[in-house]
């Protein structure tokens, strides 16, 4: 286990910058999400931490080493790949004492270790398969086990989950976080997933082109977002950003659990509602034409078409110039 | 549901199999019948069975010794199988690690690197051969097989790195990334996890490169002088003469030549359609 440091990270592909001075640090066995849109640079950053790609400028620590010169091999850490990447003529036992194998390891000690990680994850069956003859789940157990064999500083997940189907994402979940809970191992995973984030992180790092926009626990994120953008892009359904609404300069912020409606000096028209079951979803439409989203425990009292009052029971100011929280 | 074909159709279609067939194989079934026929004539008309059946132009060739009572086919048989065998294993090592590179690494002229390997497959080996002749006597190695590897396995490599990196274009890099960060370097990334995916591919340029020096002669001729370094098709060459052409040695010499290739194309068959990359990555 080991402390992750970031300090002034860059990373460019020719003109092209990826990563813009990334300022952070991850505490020893802390479970670390990385969250942002695509191409927002959370795979680089992640491919950084691994050694596959070159840092342009800037600190990378592993514990007390800068790493940033350090071939992958040296740094410690294990990966996990959104493709799992197991060696396809290799068996489930042969793929998880690869690392331990190239270290010259003893035999029974490879058997060993392979055996007790695959009581772990349950694959003790599975050891003499070859990855083409196991499903998607599996393959992805097996991928977790080869990182695990190794007994890495720091674990990587490259969206590990993302390849599998949703209720076998949603039990994967949980085992992540049982295994962390496990292990006390320091994870670094990244995901486009925000339940996937909320659920599963100590802190999340939202990033967006390139930049770290918050880094901070899933409630920290959600109550109070350093901007706009984080405040938009955790949480589901996104919050509401209101501009202009009479005599308020700032852009308003209301999470649609926040919408009361039927009270309030707002008037707006109801154009949809969705109902989840114990819930629903009211898309709203203001006077001035601004769409918003209401959420309300079902059953809704309002249908299509209705004319409404909203209050906010709570709202987050940002700054119209800077988009940053006041 | 597909409806089946109807009669005339099936027997429409089979009636053209079989001339394909036919048509295939009577050349070998008119050297089987002339290598089987005891006589040195050549057979032609009528149907490819042969007159009087024996092994006696089979225990000809195999038995023919030279002055000094060397058995020589064996000699040659051998010879050929170490030209071969040779110039199959120096050009896979030479063609794997030059198209891991191509496929794997950014390199100034790369492009131009990958056409020039074409270029030399345009010129025929005959155009070569008096150069080579005056390169190999230039180095010692006229009339040698350590000459004749060489010629065979630079002739082969081209070919070879073409199909090789086309195959190693299509290995995920996850694969290696998986490796290096598992403590393995280039070379155990390469002998570990690359070529056991590539052995379909490894099997086809070995068989290319066995097949080309077995059956290759105008290099073979021009560059040894001694028979009892002569490869068996310069030996198959030596019954045509101008005194005559001993058409039974001769077909059944072709026979003996074509069974290692079959042989070896039988053992290799089963990795031609293994598509060993399934299940490497998600899917």
């Amino acid at each position: 286990m080991a402390t992750v440091g970031f300090q002034a990270l860059h990373k460019r592909y020719g003109d092209t910058h990826v990563l813009k001075g990334i300022e952070a640090q991850v505490e020893d066995g802390e479970y670390v999400v990385l969250v942002g849109p695509s191409g927002c640079g959370k795979s680089t950053l992640l491919r950084c931490v691994a050694g596959l790609e070159e840092i342009s400028e800037g600190q990378l620590t592993i514990g007390d080493r800068v790493v940033n010169s350090l071939a992958p091999a040296e740094r410690d850490v294990a990966m996990v790949f959104q493709s799992y990447a197991l060696y396809p003529h290799m068996t489930v036992a042969e793929n998880m004492g690869f690392a331990l194998r190239v270290a010259g390891r003893p035999r029974e000690e490879i058997q060993a270790r392979v055996a007790e990680v695959a009581r772990m994850l349950e694959l003790e069956p599975l050891l003499e398969r070859l990855p083409a003859q196991m499903s998607g789940g599996q393959r992805q157990r097996v991928a977790m086990g080869r990182a695990i064999v190794r007994q890495p500083a720091v674990f990587l997940f490259d969206e590990p989950l993302s390849n599998l189907d949703a209720s076998l994402r949603t039990h994967m979940r949980v085992e992540l976080k049982r295994l962390h809970q496990r292990l006390g191992a320091t994870i670094l995973h990244v995901t486009h997933d925000q339940v996937e984030a909320l659920t599963l992180a100590d802190r999340i790092l939202v990033l967006n082109q390139g930049i770290v926009q918050q880094f901070g626990s899933p409630r920290e994120l959600y109550d109070t977002p350093a901007n706009t953008f984080v405040a938009t892009f955790i949480g589901s359904p996104s919050m509401n950003m209101l501009r202009g609404l009479p005599g308020e300069e700032a852009i308003v912020g209301v999470r649609p659990h926040d919408v009361v409606l039927g009270s309030g000096e707002i008037s707006a028209t109801v154009d949809v509602v969705e109902s989840l079951g114990a819930e629903a979803l009211v898309h709203l439409q203001l006077t001035d034409g601004t769409p918003m989203v209401a959420q309300v425990p079902e059953p809704a009292s309002v249908k299509p078409g209705d004319a409404v009052n909203l209050a906010f029971a709570k709202v987050h100011r940002f700054d119209p110039s800077t988009e940053r929280r006041l | 549901m597909k409806r089946a074909p109807s009669t005339p159709i099936v027997v429409l279609v089979h009636v053209g199999l079989v001339v394909f067939t036919v048509v295939a194989l009577l050349p070998v079934m008119w050297v089987l019948s002339m290598a089987l026929t005891p006589s040195q004539a050549f057979a032609s008309g009528g149907l490819p069975i042969p007159t009087n059946p024996s092994l006696a132009n089979f225990t000809d060739v195999v038995t023919t010794v030279d002055e000094d009572g060397t058995w020589l086919f064996v000699r040659q048989l051998f010879n050929s199988l170490i030209v071969s065998a040779s110039t199959s294993l120096v050009g896979l090592a030479l063609a794997t690690t030059a198209a891991y590179a191509l496929s794997r690494w950014e390199m100034p002229g790369k492009d131009r690197a990958m056409s020039a390997f074409l270029i030399t497959q345009m010129f025929p080996g005959v155009v070569m051969a008096v150069p080579l002749y005056l390169l190999l006597d230039e180095v010692g190695l006229l009339d040698t097989l350590t000459g004749l590897v060489l010629v065979y396995a630079t002739t082969t490599v081209p070919f070879s790195v073409w199909t090789l990196k086309g195959y190693f274009d299509t290995v995920p890099r996850d694969l290696e990334e998986a490796a290096m960060l598992d403590g393995a370097n280039r070379w155990q990334t390469f002998a570990w996890v690359i070529l056991p995916l590539a052995r379909p591919a490894l099997a086809v340029t070995g068989l290319f490169s066995f097949m080309s020096a077995w059956n290759e002669f105008i290099l073979a001729a021009t560059l040894l002088g001694d028979s009892r370094s002569y490869t068996l098709p310069v030996v198959l060459q030596r019954y045509v003469s101008d005194q005559g052409t001993e058409w039974g040695h001769f077909a059944a010499g072709a026979v003996i030549v074509s069974i290692p290739v079959v042989l070896l194309f039988f053992a290799l068959q089963r990795h031609f359609v293994e598509g060993l990359t399934a299940g490497a990555v998600k899917g």
